[in-house]
């Protein structure tokens, strides 16, 4: 007697089932339909570093190429190195050629976004706040070689269409 | 001029050539739904890329089955490893002779249309059977057992309760059947005896392997079961003869149970074709629905509830019908 | 030219054929995994099968071990942050807190209480979601499709809010010596109260769909009923053990952090199948809703982040440090000699542990039934690996 309930209690517990199945078949769908459609909160997305330009001028980085995110990274994606002036003549002491001098500025700003982890050591080590998240999440390339992000390049690309 | 003794079999010809494209289109129709509702359930839009709302989609799929390499195991038998597919798919066209879809549309009016049906999709489990077995794989072969264990275990309440539809009408022929039963709902067998009509349903679950008794092919313990080894249209004819036995058993049951192409106001095959989908509904609903049952579960609700419940209901169908006369 | 590779007529490696010289007559071996629909990711198991029935199993590992142990010799201790989330990807900033946390106990450093509160909270949003991923692939694992769907529309809106604060979905590094990354805003707050409110009635539905459904109830129950010794033996902890019966959770055990301040209960069953370990998962959730209500009711002002040195070099020594996570007791040993990198890393994952007791549940059941015991240990392969 109790199996025969157990089965009918057994059997109604499937009809609640699909009752539920069936009210979510007939209820709105809650998919993004991503190609046409984007994600709400993208702004709150970590994509790739990038470099913040200075205030009086948007295509030069705050960066002081001191080196200290390169250092820090915990997977070597960053690549710095301080712009080199060509060495001043004029400078020139004891007859030997003056030292090209390096500059407060970056030269070479490269990231492979490849390696990176996003976790964000660079951005809290620098001493300017020199970099920062973008927010480049839809960022797909073809080769590897494409993940290598010249950071500088970006920066003065995001200058000239005036951000 | 035609012999008129051969309008017979020229009618068959043409019925197993239009059945051929009937389950052809089925089958894509069905792919359509399955994916459509099983998206909505689980509140997605499902296919929607390929044409207007995913319509090309399974035409799509279709092309990508045809097109993919037949491999063939090095290890397996090859004669039986592609004989199989074949055995699984050439008998259901069979077994859609019979049924009438319609007043004046049918293939083979047979007076044991019942029986011819049920004969007959008996043999795909023998394919099941030969494709696990020829294709030599762990996986394949368990799914094999249990597909055989499964098929026998499930043809027994699924004749018991054809049988007593049969004892009720007196009759094996299904153009008959039909017409018994009015266009009312009222006059249906399935109606008229739910029970029958309630074992019947569980019974052609477990005899065309859908879920929640999917067991032969179920994916999370066999891998594909035993169509692990098939790739192209060597596992798309098997899946084509699921889609398309189901559709029988569901064309069988909508006959036996549901009044067949009778329906209220207009009789026509419209009527047939709706009882039809609207069965195929729950089925592909209870899919998207129930976790899967487990081995012996599924042979102890056959042997402990439904074949004692069918044969209690046919000994109580007879006592009835013996009481009204 | 035959294409027909010719195989050794033992083409199997050495795992198989240790394993197949103890087998039986008229038995099948059969490799489930490293590529299996149910061993979630890259897990084997070797099973001797009579029948369907399982004589004997072995699990396998060692297919996606990464060397986090090792890479944590490597770098500084700033640099081994981000490895932490990727251990275990479903609970990420637990594992973020238990090396936080032992790397705060090694050298001393103080975090502020806001900060402590956060963690609570963000630990607990990531326990639901680890949760929610669990219910959905255990379902699948025992043939049905819908739920996941289901769990994963609920954790889109936990993903969500998480993104808020750690600007990532899945692999967070969140947490920092001392304090963690960012500071919560009111957005964060609201939406986790709408999602409290929500999620509420949705674990209402689950339980309609799932917990009291017929088939699940006969998949679950009495199987894999794992004792309290053998649960103590292999070092079992979380779910696994609560659902035995032993109400150990390290949150209570070894109070951290904010804990003993918070009111909350340690959902245990005593059946110890594979239905209990279920039921515990899901009373979780519903207790962890609860510590994040608390948490946003007292969550005082202030920093996030406490004082930390420049360069950070602990002292000469070893610590400790374990935190509850979705899976059990997760701990980190870390031995310092004072200089910028550790000495010694040593991670245990609750996984590894929960693991090894499935060769001593899966004898003589069903493959059905080993699918669904190793579902409920909830095993997550990278974490075990490493
Ligand atoms: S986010 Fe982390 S991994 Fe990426 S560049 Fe910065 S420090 Fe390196
Ligand atoms: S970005 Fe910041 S940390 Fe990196 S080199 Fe420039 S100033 Fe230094």
């Amino acid at each position: 007697m109790t199996s025969i309930k157990n089965a009918l209690a057994g059997l109604w517990s499937l009809v609640v089932g699909m009752g539920i199945t069936g009210k979510y078949f007939t209820a709105p769908l809650v998919t993004v339909f991503y190609p046409r459609q984007e994600a709400e909160n993208i702004e709150t997305y970590r994509g790739h570093v990038e470099l913040v330009g200075k205030e009086d001028e948007a295509g030069v980085p705050l960066c002081i190429a001191c080196g200290q995110c390169a250092r820090q990274c915990p997977s070597q994606c960053i690549t710095v190195s301080a712009k080199v002036a060509p060495a001043d003549p004029a400078e020139s002491k004891d007859g030997k050629p003056a030292k090209p001098k390096r500059l407060k500025t970056p030269g070479v700003f490269q990231l492979d976004y490849n390696l990176c982890s996003l976790c964000g050591q660079c951005v809290q080590v620098c001493p300017v706040d020199s970099l920062r998240y973008s927010n480049n999440v839809y960022f797909a390339v073809f080769t590897r070689q494409e993940t290598n992000i010249d950071l500088l390049e970006r920066l003065e690309r995001q200058a000239k269409e005036g951000k | 001029m035609i012999n008129p003794e051969y309008y017979p079999l020229v009618r068959m010809v043409i019925f197993l050539v239009a059945m051929m494209a009937f389950v052809g289109l089925n089958a894509l129709v069905l792919v359509y739904a399955e994916r459509k509702i099983a998206g909505h359930v689980q509140r997605r839009p499902g296919p929607f890329h390929v044409g207007w709302h995913g319509l090309l989609q399974p035409l799509a799929d279709a092309g990508k089955l045809m097109a993919k390499q037949l491999l063939t195991p090095w290890s397996s038998d090859k004669l039986l490893f592609w004989a199989a597919p074949l055995l699984s798919f050439l008998p259901v066209i069979l077994l859609f002779l019979p049924i009438p879809f319609g007043e004046t549309l049918y293939g083979l009016n047979v007076n044991l249309g019942v029986v011819l049906i049920l004969a007959f999709s008996g043999l795909n489990v023998l394919a099941l059977c030969l494709a696990g077995w020829a294709s030599n794989n762990k996986y394949g072969l368990l799914g094999a057992a249990r597909a055989v264990a499964q098929s026998v275990a499930y043809e027994i309440p699924l004749l018991i309760s054809v049988l007593t539809v049969a004892l009720m009408s007196g009759s094996l022929d299904l153009h008959a059947i039909t017409v018994q039963q009015g266009a009312w709902p009222w006059q249906w067998y399935g109606v008229l005896n739910p029970l029958a009509f309630f074992i019947y349903f569980i019974s052609i679950l477990g005899e065309t392997n859908r879920a929640p008794f999917d067991l032969p092919e179920g994916e999370s313990e066999l891998t594909a079961g035993f169509h692990t080894e098939y790739s192209g249209m060597g596992f798309g004819m098997f899946f084509l003869s699921e889609y398309a036995n189901m559709v029988v058993v569901c064309c069988v049951a909508s006959i036996l149970f549901l009044g067949g192409y009778q329906g209220p106001i207009e009789s026509g095959w419209w009527w047939f074709l709706l009882k039809v989908y609207a069965l195929l509904f729950i089925i592909i609903w209870m899919r998207w629905t129930f976790p899967r049952v487990r081995f012996d579960q599924l042979l102890n609700i056959n042997w402990r509830w439904l074949t004692p419940l069918a044969l209690l209901n046919l000994v109580g169908t007879v006592i009835v019908l013996r009481l009204a006369g | 030219m035959t294409m027909s590779p010719q195989l050794s007529s033992d083409p199997s490696d050495f795992y198989s054929q240790s394993f197949s010289k103890g087998a039986r007559e008229n038995t099948l071996i059969l490799n489930m995994g490293p590529q299996h629909p149910s061993t979630h990711g890259v897990l084997r198991v070797i099973v001797e099968l009579d029948g369907e029935y399982i004589v004997r199993a072995e699990p396998v590992l060692g297919y996606i071990h990464r060397m986090h142990e090792f890479m944590g010799q490597k770098k500084t201790y700033t640099q081994y942050l981000p490895n932490m989330g990727r251990v275990d990807y479903l609970h990420a900033t637990a594992w973020n807190w238990a090396y936080v946390g032992a790397v705060e106990q090694l050298a001393g450093i103080e975090v502020p209480e806001r900060a402590e509160y956060i963690r609570v909270l963000t630990c607990e949003i990531n326990r639901i979601c680890s949760h929610l991923v669990w219910w959905g692939a255990y379902l699948l694992d025992l043939g049905a499709f819908t739920p996941i769907l289901y769990a994963f529309e609920d954790r889109e809106f936990l993903l969500d809010i998480l993104q808020r604060v750690t600007g990532s979905r899945l692999t967070y590094c969140y947490f920092r010596f001392g304090g963690v990354y960012a500071d919560v805003d009111d957005k964060f707050i609201d939406d986790t109260r709408t999602f409290i409110q929500r999620f509420r009635k949705r674990l209402k539905m689950y339980e309609a769909l799932v917990t009291k459904n017929f088939i699940l109830r006969k998949r679950c129950e009495d199987i894999g009923v794992l004792s309290v010794q053998t649960a103590r033996k292999y070092g079992c902890t979380g779910p696994v053990i609560r659902g035995s019966g032993v109400p150990y959770d390290v949150r209570r055990a070894v109070p951290y952090s904010v804990y003993p301040e918070l009111d909350f209960e340690i959902p245990t069953f005593s059946e110890g199948d594979a239905m209990a370990r279920y039921m515990v998962r899901l009373k979780e959730m519903e207790q962890s809703l609860r510590i994040m209500e608390q948490v946003m009711d007292r969550m005082p002002d202030g920093d996030i982040q406490g004082k930390t040195p420049k360069t950070l070099k602990p002292p000469k020594g070893e610590t400790y440090f374990a935190v509850e996570g979705a899976r059990g007791k997760i701990g980190v040993h870390l031995v310092s000699d004072g200089s910028a990198t550790p000495y010694r890393v040593k991670l245990r994952a609750p996984g590894y542990s929960n693991l090894s007791c499935f060769a001593e549940l899966s004898k003589g059941t069903l493959i059905a039934d080993a699918v669904s015991i190793l579902g409920s240990l909830d095993l997550v392969i990278p974490e075990i690996d490493r």
